[in-house]
């Protein structure tokens, strides 16, 4: 085991994690680390791989190669990839949200809560069996445990709608319920999918409040995927910028922000100073890039029929969603191929990608 | 006509212009329709030709009755629709609705006098008006019967609809004693009382309740869990054999063969469920369907065990808890223990408190279930098995309980079922059975325990009372059996019900757990589960 980070600092270990779809390689060769009671923030373009990454570590996906390491605070440390999915936030205690919100809209909020405790309730119902019976030990559990549920819709605001169903909840406070009802399982890592995707500036700001809250007095660590800067660098400790399934950067929120790779391949900083970098890397597709806010239509899905598809189909995506690549291929490899002045050749990454368009050739900017 | 057929008028048609015009769509439609099915018929004469027989008056009448529903109800019936969502001016009230216009006063004394006056002269009546219109008597009485029960229903709704529950299982305690006394009292004698309950408690209790309770069980699966199994039926077959089987070849008894078929057709659920349930939608329910088939060939073609197509005969029958039985030659008969006459009604009530109780407690276990984590996993893995998996709940042992639930009520079920007939063959085990179940929990409401028990109660009852049309016969012809529609009504029936509720007639879902106040999820929130 790799131990340059001593064991109890760091909670999660990403050791040269790849995973490839078919000939599309959707992370190549990822180590990082997050520290515990920090906020690791992971970013980077549409398409980057980022919702694949956090499948590998939930264990939605089997990883191609690499080893992902997770550390509890009592000291027993899990290899993600090998556990079964279930027992990821079972055994290792980490929780995760979904880009598309995936809550139980058909049931109450409290109910949605109610659900995450099942493994902690199942033992106390003595897996049903005790529970049938009416046992006092049963009871006092379940009530402890909507004591939990209140404790999290408290937090995340939501208490005065409790016994709503949770579809007919507005867009932010699902996203804070989802947030809440992954904090029921009572996690040590929680990974959270673009928690602040279509969210207004007001919802926006009172889900950083929520997950500061959380990351002082839970004691979770959180791994963060976010598209809003503001939240990036307000909140993360951490940050690590992928593009193209590639690591092409690693610190605190400041140091990333001044990388000139990932200012090129992603950050808005500062319109002049993106155009600085854009003009000296020669691509105005890029200006129109950076217009492009997060996408607003990771709704959940529409109710289902029987007849809906495969469980593959829908992890990390909801039907119809697709991922839209940048229009060029990596703007980080054209500021490294700037400062070689060498002409970059159409890396093998970008034709075995089907979806990237390709509508304006790059034609060998430089 | 030209007139009315024309589109650019569409705007200015009155009512009656687009009644007409879509009469007469209606008419050609139903004409193209049913101008072979209906219009020629194929038959074989004496020498094995295939002969063709015109049937062109029934089809002009076919043609015609269409052509004028269609009419009535667009020149009439939807401005009545209309006029009835609309307020009057002045004071601000919605019109008398349909329903309160329908039950009056006056209709129900008249209905009341109709039935009493029909149920005092019943024996006397062929004598008077002939066979033929006595039957067509009695089918006014039935209709008034209905009529009196709809009326009280309806002043009641709103109690009813507060204590819906209680009140349906005290009707339900109550039904076979309430039948033997008017049958009692109407033949002044209580044997022939007795005699008299057995087809309304047998014919439509018992089989009413075998449906319910084989319905609440396949709920479990379907409609709490949302997995589709079109096989349920096997589970029936699984318990009924495990019964007729060590019945009659151990001679053990139906209280200790219970709980085992039961067990049984749980342990066959979860040996299904193993393989199966990591499949979804369209694919579980075929591989169920087929697990369904794969046992009624079984018991066909293992001839040793089985017997095969000619079926079990001979079970025996259930005791009073051991202490008495119904068989007329034993020494602890009912009616010799008791001192009571000898009627073959006992048992059949007997078996009408069986089923009740076994009913009653499949719904109880499923209330219980669904407020404890399991139930509730079921439901989310219904709404979404992803973020079931996300918060770590095991999915494969979840739905394997489900399954194993329903399956073991199934069991249950079917070892009634044995009991109940004495005999069992795998004809009682085919596809439509699985079929019929499933309609009832889709018509019901999917997870609504009350919702399936009305449509139990509808689509079974309804086509029993099917056998009791005979006066049909007079209308169309001796030959004429209205059992034989019952198929096609049920197919009708379920499409109008799917039209005008979607989601089954309860369509809200009751929430579990609830902080401040409960509050019925409204359908348009829950999912039907991916399979
Ligand atoms: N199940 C899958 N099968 C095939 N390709 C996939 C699958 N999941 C993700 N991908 C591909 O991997 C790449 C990374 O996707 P994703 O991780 O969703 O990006 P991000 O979350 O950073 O926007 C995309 O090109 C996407 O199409
Ligand atoms: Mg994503």
């Amino acid at each position: 085991m790799n131990a340059s980070v001593p064991m109890n600092d760091a909670i999660l270990q990403v050791e040269h994690l790849s995973m490839k779809f078919g000939g599309l390689v959707a992370i190549g060769d990822l180590s990082f680390t997050a520290k515990r009671g920090e906020i690791t923030a992971l970013i980077g373009p549409n398409g980057a791989g980022k919702t694949t990454v956090f499948n590998c570590i939930t264990g939605f996906y089997k990883p191609s190669e690499g080893m992902i390491t997770l550390n509890r605070s009592n000291g027993s440390r899990f290899l993600l990839e090998r556990l079964p999915n279930h027992e990821i936030p079972a055994r290792a205690k980490v929780a995760r949200t979904f880009q598309n919100i995936r809550l139980f809209s058909g049931m109450t909020l409290l109910e949605n809560l109610l659900v995450a405790q099942h493994n902690k309730l199942m033992k106390a119902s003595g897996y049903t069996i005790l529970g049938l019976f009416g046992f006092s030990g049963y009871r006092k559990a379940s009530a402890e445990s909507v004591e939990l549920a209140k404790h999290w819709l408290e937090k995340a605001d939501l208490v005065d709608r409790a016994d709503d169903p949770a579809g007919d909840l507005p867009y932010g406070a699902q996203r804070r319920l989802e947030i809440a009802r992954a904090m029921c399982t009572g996690p040590e890592l929680l990974c959270l999918d673009e928690p602040a995707a279509g969210l207004n500036p007001k919802e926006s700001a009172a889900l950083n409040t929520l997950l500061i809250d959380i990351k002082e007095t839970s004691g979770a660590s959180i791994l963060l995927i976010e598209h809003d800067m503001s939240v990036v660098m307000q909140i993360s400790d951490h940050v690590v910028v992928l593009e193209y399934g590639r690591k092409i950067s690693d610190g605190s929120p400041q140091s990333v922000r001044t990388d000139p790779r990932v200012i090129a391949a992603y950050l808005g900083v500062d319109d002049e100073e993106v155009e600085t970098v854009l003009t000296e890397v020669g691509d105005e597709d890029v200006i129109e890039q950076l217009d492009i806010g997060p996408d607003s239509a990771h709704g959940p899905g529409a109710s289902s029929s029987f007849m809906a598809g495969p469980v593959s189909d829908t992890v990390g995506h909801s039907t119809g969603e697709r991922i839209t690549v940048a229009k060029g291929a990596s703007k980080a490899e054209q500021v490294d191929a700037k400062s070689s002045t060498a002409p970059r050749k159409p890396s093998e990454r970008a034709t075995a990608k089907p979806k990237t368009p390709t509508a304006k050739p790059r034609g060998g900017s430089k | 006509m030209a007139v009315t057929v024309n589109p650019e008028r569409d705007v200015v048609a009155t009512p009656m212009q687009r009644a007409l015009r879509e009469a007469l769509y209606a008419g050609a439609i139903s004409l193209g329709l049913f101008v072979l099915f209906i219009g020629l018929k194929t038959g074989q004469n004496i020498s094995n030709e295939l002969v063709l027989t015109t049937r062109w008056g029934l089809l002009v009448a076919v043609v015609v009755a269409t052509a004028i529903g269609r009419f009535l109800y667009v020149a009439y019936g939807q401005p009545f629709l209309a006029n009835q969502k609309i307020a009057d001016v002045a004071t601000g009230l919605l019109p008398a609705s349909a329903a309160s216009r329908f039950f009056q006063l006056p209709a129900f004394i008249v209905a009341v006098v109709l039935v009493v006056l029909l149920f005092a002269l019943n024996n006397s009546l062929a004598g008077w008006v002939g066979p033929g219109a006595a039957g067509y008597l009695q089918f006014l009485r039935a209709l008034s019967v209905i009529y009196v029960l709809a009326c009280v229903i309806y002043y009641f709704r709103g109690f009813i609809h507060a204590n819906f529950t209680k009140l349906g299982i005290a009707a339900l305690i109550l039904y076979p004693i309430l039948v033997v006394a008017v049958l009692s009292l109407m033949s002044w004698s209580i044997v022939g009382g007795l005699q008299g309950s057995l087809k309304w408690v047998d014919n439509y209790g018992i089989q009413i309740l075998i449906y319910v309770m084989l319905a609440w069980g396949l709920n479990i699966v379907v409609g709490l869990a949302g997995l589709l199994d079109l096989g349920y039926v096997a589970f029936y077959a699984v318990g009924a054999y495990a019964y007729a089987l060590l019945g009659t070849q151990y001679g053990l008894s139906f209280w200790i063969l219970l709980p085992a078929a039961g067990a049984m057709a749980a342990f066959w659920g979860v040996l299904l469920g193993f393989p199966v349930l990591r499949l979804r939608g369209d694919y579980l329910a075929i591989v169920t369907l087929a697990f369904g088939e794969i046992i009624r060939l079984v018991l066909i073609n293992w001839r040793e065990v089985t017997n095969g197509s000619a079926g079990i005969s001979g079970i025996p029958k259930v005791t009073f808890f051991g202490l008495m039985t119904f068989n007329v030659s034993d020494p602890n008969y009912i009616a010799k223990v008791l001192h009571i006459a000898q009627s073959s009604a006992y048992y059949k009530i007997f078996l009408y408190y069986l089923i009740l109780a076994l009913a009653l407690l499949t719904a109880f276990v499923t209330i219980r279930l669904r407020r404890m984590p399991v139930g509730r996993a079921w439901e989310a893995l219904r709404e979404d098995e992803i973020a079931c998996r996300s918060l770590g709940i095991n999915t494969t042992t979840t739905k394997l309980t489900a399954f194993a639930t329903g399956a073991m009520f199934g069991g249950f079920a079917g070892s009634f079922f044995a009991a109940r007939q004495g005999f069992v063959s795998p004809e009682s085990f085919i596809f439509l059975e699985s079929a019929i179940i499933l309609a009832i929990v889709v018509l019901g409401g999917m997870g609504s325990l009350v919702g399936i028990a009305v449509a139990a109660m509808v689509m079974i009852g309804g086509t029993e009372v099917l056998r009791e049309l005979d006066f049909l016969k007079q209308v169309f012809g001796p030959d004429f059996t209205p059992e034989l529609y019952r198929m096609l009504l049920f197919g009708m029936a379920m499409v109008i019900v799917m039209l005008w509720k979607p989601r089954g007639f309860v369509g809200t879902r009751e929430p579990t757990a609830f902080l401040k106040e409960r509050k019925a999820v409204s359908s348009s929130f829950t999912k039907e589960g991916h399979g």
